[in-house]
């Protein structure tokens, strides 16, 4: 059964419109690269799969909860709350909360959610349970020694696998990347790319916006090429890139190479 | 003649009207200033604009005239001697009270400026950040971007309220005794020196405000907003 169901979403900003009628599907612990040139709407279709924008029309269905169906009733924005855990954002500025270290940063969000709970000692257990699991997190991520560092004293890759581990903190069903590694020096996007290797091998499922094509051929299963507004083309990693169908994405392949 | 530590007593009267002034309106002031700030980012188009006119007319007359137009424009036009005369006991003082609310509405329009100004300079990601966390409106604006905020606004803060203390001399136009006005008692009975010498009290005022901003701005160096 498909985790990730995005059926003929449309979006406009005014009189352009970004996404006309975007289709796929994904099973879980598959990663999926979404390629495409600059202005094709990536990132906006990521933003509306999240909350951060809302599409048209369309319909998105995440793990038999309806994110979003412009013929539905809308979400409230306590459902739309309740929802948002199970999405992850990766951002590609990273948006760490300056003000708080590296592991606050990654606990925070997980215990206001906690925080519901009525019963101090209870709460106790539950915060220390929740730095536990954190630390062991960051521990994988190897961040291990930077727990008390603030995000400022932290290098652009750090800071990124921070951001990586304050998403997962919350136990997504699902993770989105947008160009994660776009904002880093190009000696530094190796770490990241093994850090999202390594939640492969865990059977994380992944979105990943990218514009690294050799990374997107290596750890995903399925791509998907954006051309202007729509999917232009595709299919699993290793056909597309050797065997692309259409004069688009040949082209635009053509300029990676 | 009166002698150094009568004068200093009689002051320091002065300088007690002048403080409370100053803590008061900080108090009020950055309340409402927060509070105005909110109407003047409200996206309800008919509210922001009718807070920005507001703030206009606050900023851009004198706050000598608005205090003598909150002290004698009620008992002009409505016959009654002022604002606060049916006010509880305490309150009664009514010169003081119409000087600290006109303070309190001027200042906290430039308060709310300096507010809007922080809050619009955070990353709109910051935001997005707390939204995707699953962290309400609330949540993001206390945890997030409060402190970010604080950081960004203490130096036009500590500007604004330096100059406050320096302000509170106006309000003996309405004959609120606070320190400049007893000194000029002091004139009038042929002591010259009083009057010169509450710039001291000024300045130790002005001085520790500056400690202390200083010694936030320390506190809040741990991080880079
Ligand atoms: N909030 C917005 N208001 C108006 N137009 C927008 C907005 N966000 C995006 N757009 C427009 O939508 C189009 C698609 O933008 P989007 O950011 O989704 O592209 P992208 O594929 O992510 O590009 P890139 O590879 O450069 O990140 C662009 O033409 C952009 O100018
Ligand atoms: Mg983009």
């Amino acid at each position: 059964m498909a985790i990730l169901e995005v059926i003929d979403l449309h979006k406009s900003f005014g009189k352009t419109e970004v996404l006309k009628g975007i289709s796929f599907s994904m099973e879980p612990g598959q990663v999926l690269s979404i390629i495409g040139s600059s202005g094709s709407g990536k990132t906006t279709l990521l933003r509306c799969i999240n909350f951060l924008e809302t599409a048209d029309r369309g319909k998105i269905l995440l793990d038999g909860d309806v994110l979003f169906d412009a013929d539905g009733e809308k979400l409230t924005a306590a459902e739309r709350r309740a929802l948002q855990p199970k999405i992850g954002l990766v951002f590609q500025q990273f948006n760490l909360f300056p003000q708080y270290n590296v592991l606050d940063n990654v606990t925070l969000a997980v215990k206001l959610r906690a925080k519901k709970e009525k019963n101090a000692a209870s709460r106790k257990a539950m915060n220390a349970e929740i730095e536990e699991k954190a630390i062991a997190l960051l521990n994988k991520m190897g961040l291990g020694d930077k727990l008390k560092n603030y995000p400022c004293e932290l290098s652009g890759g750090q800071q990124q696998r921070v951001s990586i581990a304050r998403a997962m903190a919350l136990e997504p069903k699902i993770l989105f990347f947008d160009e994660p590694t776009s904002a880093l020096d190009p000696e530094l996007t190796g770490e990241i790319l093994k850090v999202i290797r390594a939640l492969a091998a865990e059977h994380m499922t992944m979105v990943i916006v990218t514009h690294e094509m050799n990374f997107a051929k290596e750890v995903s299963d399925h791509i998907v090429f954006m051309d202007k507004g729509v999917i232009a083309e595709a299919g699993p990693a290793a056909e597309l890139f050797d065997n692309p169908q259409t004069e688009r994405l040949r082209s635009f392949l053509s300029n990676y190479n | 003649m009166y002698s150094f530590s009568e004068v200093n007593l009689k002051l320091l009267d002065g300088f007690k009207v002048t403080l409370d002034l100053f803590a008061l309106t900080l108090i009020f002031g950055l309340i409402l200033g927060l509070i105005i700030s909110f109407g003047s980012m409200s996206r309800f188009k008919p509210l922001s604009f009718v807070t920005k006119v507001f703030i206009w007319i606050i900023r851009g007359t004198p706050l000598m005239l608005q205090i003598l137009v909150v002290f004698y424009a009620p008992g002009l036009v409505f016959g009654k001697p002022n604002l606060f005369s049916n006010a509880p006991i305490m309150l009664r003082d009514e010169r003081f009270m119409a000087a600290l609310f006109t303070f309190v509405i001027n200042y906290s329009c430039y308060f709310s400026e300096i507010f809007r100004g922080g809050i619009q300079s955070i990353p709109v990601g910051q935001h997005e950040a707390g939204q995707v966390l699953g962290l309400s409106k609330t949540q993001t604006f206390f945890r997030v971007i409060l402190l970010q905020v604080v950081k960004r606004i203490v130096p036009p803060m500590s500007n604004e309220i330096i100059t406050l203390i320096k302000d509170t001399s106006l309000v003996r136009v309405i004959m609120v005794v606070e320190i400049i006005k007893v000194a000029e008692k002091f004139t009038a009975k042929g002591m010259i020196w009083p009057l010169f010498y509450t710039g001291l009290f000024y300045l130790v005022a002005c001085g520790i405000m500056t400690l202390l901003f200083g010694l936030i701005e320390k506190k809040l160096s741990y991080f880079k907003a």
